[in-house]
């Protein structure tokens, strides 16, 4: 689209955004700093603009709160994008000269006018044309989306969309505008810079480029470097269904209640010959494994992380790890000795200087720069240049922006007569992920000590279904039973719940079905049915 | 006390802090005023990001099952049944029938680490992680 996939702007430019466009993000509580931004820029006067079917705390400060119809995404942002093209507010000069592909673009979203998007979407259509006009007009707009964006079958037609909408009115390549997903876990950025991901190395740097190949062969001192995409984690749990994967090693992760179908998980896992698991918690998942190797935690080593906005930023070793437990980059480089290849790194600062080498955006993140500042955002190619605060400043980083028009698809599983509800994913403001590490904190565990179902005041009436009473929800393929949480916050058809606790993980009900390219599950939505219970 | 910067291990934010701690224990958080990101602030996990590290329940020793029990082990028993299983599968069904799932929870180096074993010693580009989920 343009060329990378991270956070185009910084956080410190929240503060001087005039308006931002807040969709699929609970900010104030997944982000809960970036939030404060938003709310102290509303207080001087930045416009706020929401594109949620939920009522997240956000909206309470909200100009404008478009509550759409889950899944339907490409089709609201596309009606915005058919307003301001009809009323001539998108920008000419950007669009001339920095884009291509525009009248591609134009006749996709001719087919997207507010009244066929109200019929989509349930967005009123003078709604959506105030929220066009507010975007367009605003001198520096900011989009910030998170999961609710992506964990779509269409998710990526979804970020597409949200950069379509940004080129075409030129919100880019300057200081407090940008399309700006924020990044859930400490280190997601920097696992993917690293080439945690089956078709790059480090710095997306393509595994079907031979000069890469030759490249990484040269440094790393073998031969025969795949040259073919890996697998992804969906597809992964796939072939150990089918025994086509006999083992797997996992260094901290839980996919047995982070994936979705968990039951699908349980039987992938299962089948395979051999589970190895690295973790600093005997996670659902380790408990199934063949191994366990027990890790040090992020206090108990040194190492960098990259954060949503591409900053590197260096972590000290506070305390030594528990017990026997050792780093996660110790133990990698034992299993690489024993097979038959030496990893020989005296610590962390020797492995950055290999990333450093090898990897052009972080060639110039170096341990001593590191240890001075406050951190560097990629790119940072060398050891004089002082990092990119914003990307994409002049031109693209594969030269002009390309329009990549979208049509509307729906959910992969809608409701029906027998599962007649829409059910919605994410997580909550006092706990993270799969909860391996915020169940164990008693404050958090004090105010959020179990999952809970909300459902709208009008469907709970219907169903008899009191705030906190037990209910059963339902989908194809599993059951849990947790309490009710009556509220306002989901519209009505729709329920939300978690992945946090393992006793009622929301995950045994949600779809498997993925974007085709991303291969991202769709948790955001799938067909369940509630009662309550006996 | 001992003060050591260090990056909150939940959200992707990047809120700096100091870790406080004593006689090898860590005993509170403090967040960097001078930092960027966060300015001196914390959400209310990052103010509570140490508890977990010396929760009883950390894991401490390699385990290995045996008998369909997970038991304790020593880290050369488990090391080596680790490289030689991972060895064997590669000899026996080829590189694409080991997968290696790195994690958003470590750090740089790390990652760049089982991408490398990955790579360069297993030959198979099946390493992903959970950025999707």
């Amino acid at each position: 689209m343009f060329g990378s996939g991270a956070m185009t702007n910084s956080i410190n430019e929240f503060d001087a955004a005039d308006l931002f466009l807040v969709t699929g993000s609970n900010t104030t509580e997944q982000h809960p700093l970036i939030g404060t931004r938003i709310i102290n820029a509303k207080q001087r006067g930045a416009q706020l603009l929401i594109i949620d079917p939920r009522e997240i705390p956000l909206a309470k400060f909200a100009d404008l709160h478009l509550r759409q119809n889950i899944g339907t995404d490409v089709a609201v942002l596309n009606g915005m994008m058919n307003v301001i093209i009809e009323e001539n507010l998108y920008d000419k000069e950007f669009v001339t000269t920095r884009t291509e592909n525009f009248e591609q673009l134009k006749e996709v979203v001719s087919k997207y006018p507010p009244k066929a998007v109200e019929k989509i979407s349930g967005i009123a259509a003078a709604d959506l044309k105030k929220a066009a006009r507010m975007y367009a007009k605003a001198d520096k707009a900011m989009i910030a989306y998170a999961m609710g964006i992506t964990q779509h079958t269409t998710g990526v037609d979804n970020v597409k969309s949200c950069a379509n909408l940004a080129m075409l009115t030129g919100h880019l390549g300057r200081a407090a505008v940008g399309v700006n997903p924020l990044r859930g876990q400490n280190n997601v950025q920097g696992a993917c810079d690293m080439g945690g991901l089956p078709n790059v190395y480090s710095a997306y740097q393509p595994v079907i480029d031979a000069n890469v190949k030759k490249k990484f062969e040269e440094a790393w001192k073998v031969e025969g470097l795949d040259d073919k995409p890996g697998l992804t984690i969906t597809d992964m749990m796939n072939a150990a269904q089918q025994g086509e994967l006999k083992a797997l090693y996992i260094m901290g992760e839980n996919p047995l209640m982070s994936d979705p179908d968990t039951a699908h998980i349980e039987h992938a896992l299962s089948n395979l010959d051999f589970l190895v698991v690295q973790d600093i918690f005997l996670s659902e998942t380790a408990k199934k494994a063949d191994v366990v190797f027990p890790a040090a935690s992020f206090a108990e080593k040194d190492g960098t992380y990259t954060n949503t906005e591409r900053k590197v930023q260096l972590a000290c070793k506070a305390v030594n790890p528990p017990g026997q437990a050792r780093p996660d980059w110790q133990i990698i480089c034992e299993i690489s000795k024993l097979a038959g290849y030496p990893m020989n790194y005296e610590s962390p600062a020797d492995v950055l200087k290999e990333i450093n080498a090898l990897s052009p955006s972080y060639g110039g993140i170096t341990l001593e720069r590191l240890s001075k500042g406050f951190g560097l955002q990629w790119p940072c190619p060398n050891i004089e240049h002082p990092g990119t605060a914003f990307l994409h400043k002049d031109k693209f980083s594969k030269g002009l922006g390309t329009f990549m028009p979208c049509e509307f698809k729906p959910p992969a599983e809608m409701p029906d007569d027998e599962y007649d509800f829409m059910l919605t994913t994410g997580r909550i403001y006092y706990q993270f992920h799969t909860g391996t590490m915020t169940r164990r904190v008693s404050i958090l565990e004090r105010e959020a000590p179990e999952a809970l179902l909300e459902i709208n005041p009008e469907d709970a009436k219907k169903l008899g279904i009191r705030n906190k009473d037990k209910v059963e929800v339902s989908s194809r393929r599993g059951s849990l039973q947790m309490k009710a949480e009556v509220t306002e916050r989901v519209p009505p058809r729709v329920v939300f719940s978690t992945f946090h606790f393992s006793e009622a993980c929301i995950n045994v009900l949600t779809n498997s079905a993925f974007d085709p390219v991303a291969k991202i599950p769709e948790y955001k939505g799938c067909a369940v049915k509630v009662r309550r219970c006996a | 006390m001992k003060r050591t910067r260090s990056v909150c291990p939940f959200c992707g934010c990047g809120c700096s802090f100091y870790i406080l701690s004593e006689n090898d224990r860590v005993v509170g958080i403090e967040p960097s005023p001078e930092n960027p990101v966060n300015k001196g602030m914390l959400c209310v996990k990052g103010w509570n990001a140490h508890e977990f590290i010396h929760s009883p329940e950390r894991l401490v020793t390699p385990l290995i099952r045996k008998q369909g029990e997970l038991v304790a082990a020593s880290w050369d028993e488990a090391l080596k049944l680790v490289a030689n299983k991972l060895m064997d599968t590669h000899k026996k069904y080829g590189p694409r029938a080991l997968g290696f799932l790195s994690s958003a929870k470590v750090s740089n180096e790390e990652n760049y680490l089982m991408m490398k074993l990955a790579r360069a010693v297993f030959k198979t580009n099946n390493v992903d992680h959970c950025a999707r989920l």
